[in-house]
């Protein structure tokens, strides 16, 4: 088992990283699937591809299982190119969309296919063994003898997981795994999916559209749109320092707030909103800064957000506040979600802890309120 | 009363089946049944009588009983061997857009009489025909016409499209992602038709094949114009005995004799491939 590393900044040996891109492009005819691509997994990490349906997420994985080549650049595992190895050779497993079981082979043999391709071919008592051990790791003790149309989605999706792992991958891809699985299952699994990596500790790369899931489960994302990765990082940078309003809107949710910028250092940009609102804001870390006249938008999480009665006095450190009615309040339990409509900056959502409700508690859906932030708190980042 | 009333329509469904075939499947049988127990009159035909003579003698048309036992076999097999490479090609590697051409052109030939399709290999394979052009390169003394080869050669001709749709149909329907899951897996292209594409596609190998063999037991056209009364089938024993020498009671026990092998053949084999469960598993995904 490798030790974990996800650090990317102290890794420079590329014998680290399980899987590299280098400037990869993928053609499937006219269209570009995936553009001057550029990736690095650390061994023994669980990675997550990111994306809308047909940003090239599974293109990227079927490049790392080697059924396509990449029309230009070069797939390193552990700093060696892996471009012309047939997937047959590939240290690299995949658990398919659709699963994609044998039919006409049983539990037992399905589970037994990998290992029974080796030559020489383990013997029969061995292989038995490790069958056996794979459906333990999988939790479906004793289904050696079930034939694959008697087996449930939930029961499919372990199936095809214990014929992956038994393998032993280097890499083991998962091309959205739990998508055809019902909410419940999906939660489930995922938190199986989670400690079974950690218990084999290979590297996992997951494919999904569902950020949730990616944020529960990584330990590093890449965010990916039109055939290109817009940013990697731990699910804490990518929410915290989002590069671009792509990001920040695909990772957790956010208020925007768009204009042209109307003054720009270094550190931080003012826009000024079509209602004459002057918003201030510094760049997320690593973000592109702004010019004077360009639109921009500046993003703000719910969490930001307070708001407090008009008789209330204003919070300290607030830097803005505007007025605006309150049209829904949403308990989630751990914290109140309220929905506030201004006049000037449209709809706005702010959550409010559990520990923060003393000034919030009685305030209700038609109230008027004031509501505010502080300007260190917002993002700024060009309108895409 | 829902129950009753649809058990009611099933009846009604499948009455006009059952009177086809009691009328044109059972009743014919029992007759010829019935007839190869007789006599021969004395102006040929039938003449009630309770005899096992005319099973008897069989061995009289021994040849006929052995050259369709080797040859409908052997025909199946020779249509078999061509048709899987020609389905494989045509549901796996040929582009969608040339497929449904090719299909069509392996149809086309059964929009004229095959009577007209084998005459014409009277005179493909005959003096004129290949041996011709042999001779024209320096082979010479090759006799193919009215040999078990020429009759051979037009069973796989006749037979080839019968072969290759059932077969295409169920390699068509062989998943992608499961060949490349074996791929994935570790098996080479090889091992992966041998473990993956072959077992999948035998539901389908075992219909045509099935399909093929029972046509051929009672094929007579092909042995009559390219074996030419050399290579005799029981088809063309029938033909015989029932319309030249008017010996029904004889023709009617050659027929019962062919109807019982054929049946003990069919569910021999039915069983060795349908085993339940077996072929469940292919055909539930
Ligand atoms: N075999 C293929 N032939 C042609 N275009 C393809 C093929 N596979 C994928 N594409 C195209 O490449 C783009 C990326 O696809 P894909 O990687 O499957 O996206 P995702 O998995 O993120 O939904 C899409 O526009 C898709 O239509
Ligand atoms: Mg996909």
């Amino acid at each position: 088992m490798e030790p974990k590393n996800t650090d990317l900044s102290t890794t420079n040996n590329h014998g680290d990283f399980d899987i590299e891109f280098i400037n990869v492009t993928k053609h499937y005819g006219d269209v570009v699937a995936l553009n001057d691509t550029n990736l690095k997994i650390p061994r023994g990490s669980f990675h997550s591809l990111l994306g809308p349906s047909g940003c090239g997420k599974t293109t990227s994985l079927r490049l790392i299982a080697g059924f396509e080549q990449p029309t230009s650049g070069d797939v390193r595992h552990r700093g060696v190119s892996m471009v012309g190895i047939p997937a047959y050779k590939r240290p690299v497993n995949m658990v398919f969309q659709h699963y994609a079981p044998f039919p006409h082979l049983n539990v037992e043999e399905n589970i037994s296919y990998g290992p029974r391709q080796r030559s020489p071919k383990p013997p029969k008592q061995e292989l038995k063994k490790l069958v056996g051990e794979m459906l333990e790791l999988v939790r479906l003790p004793g289904f050696q003898n079930r034939r694959i149309w008697q087996l449930s989605g939930g029961q499919l999706q372990r199936i095809v997981l214990a014929r992956a792992l038994i393998n032993r991958p280097a890499v083991l891809l998962l091309d959205e795994p739990l998508a055809a699985l019902d909410r419940k299952l999906r939660r489930e699994m995922q938190m199986e999916l989670q400690s079974l990596q950690r218990e084999v500790g290979i590297t996992f790369v997951l494919v999904t559209h569902d950020q949730e899931e990616a944020l529960s489960m990584s330990d590093t994302i890449s965010i990916m749109r039109d055939g290109g990765i817009v940013q990697t990082g731990t699910p804490s940078e990518l929410y915290d320092t989002p590069v671009d309003r792509y990001v920040a809107d695909f990772v957790g949710e956010s208020n925007f707030f768009s204009g042209i910028v109307s003054a720009a250092d270094s550190a931080q940009a003012t826009i000024q909103t079509k209602t004459e609102i002057s918003l201030t804001a510094p760049y997320p870390e690593g973000g592109k800064h702004l010019t004077i006249g360009q639109r921009g938008a500046i993003a703000v999480r719910p969490e930001m957000v307070l708001i407090w009665p008009l008789t209330h006095e204003q919070p300290k450190d607030i830097d803005f506040s505007v007025k605006g009615r309150i049209t829904n309040r949403i308990y989630l339990g751990h914290q109140a979600e309220f929905r506030v409509v201004t006049d000037s900056l449209g709809e706005i959502l702010a959550r409010i802890p559990k520990t923060a409700e003393a000034v919030t508690r009685d305030l209700a859906p038609g109230d008027e309120i004031l509501l505010g932030w502080q300007w260190n708190f917002g993002l700024a980042m060009p309108d895409a | 009363m829902a129950k009753k009333s649809s058990s009611y329509v099933t009846t009604l469904l499948l009455a006009p089946m059952a009177i086809w075939m009691t009328a044109l499947l059972i009743l014919p049988i029992l007759v010829v049944l019935v007839y190869s127990f007789g006599e021969l009159a004395e102006m040929g035909g039938y003449k009630p009588a309770f005899t096992l003579a005319q099973y008897a003698n069989l061995p009289a048309r021994l040849t006929a009983f052995k050259n369709t036992l080797v040859l409908a076999p052997a025909g199946t097999l020779a249509a078999f061997l061509i048709a899987y490479p020609l389905a494989y090609y045509l549901a796996r590697t040929v582009e969608p857009r040339r497929r449904m051409i090719l299909l069509t052109l392996v149809i086309v030939p059964f929009w004229t009489s095959f009577l007209i399709r084998t005459y014409a290999w009277m005179f493909i394979l005959g003096g004129r025909g290949i041996p011709a052009l042999l001779e024209f390169i320096g082979i010479e003394g090759v006799r193919l016409l009215n040999t078990p080869t020429a009759v051979l050669i037009g069973i796989v001709y006749g037979y080839l499209p019968l072969m290759v749709f059932p077969i295409f149909v169920s390699l068509e329907k062989v998943d992608e992602s499961l060949l490349e899951a074996s791929n994935d897996l570790g098996a080479s292209p090889v091992r992966t038709f041998l473990q993956v594409t072959l077992p999948l596609s035998l539901p389908g190998v075992a219909t045509a094949c099935m399909i093929v063999f029972i046509l051929l037991m009672g094929e007579f056209l092909i042995p009559a114009l390219l074996g030419g009364g050399k290579v005799f089938f029981i088809g063309n024993a029938l033909v015989d005995l029932f319309l030249q020498s008017r010996n029904w009671p004889f023709g009617s026990a050659v027929a019962i004799t062919l109807v019982v092998v054929m049946l003990v053949i069919v569910s021999l084999y039915m069983r060795m491939i349908f085993k339940p469960g077996k072929t469940q598993d292919v055909s539930m995904i």
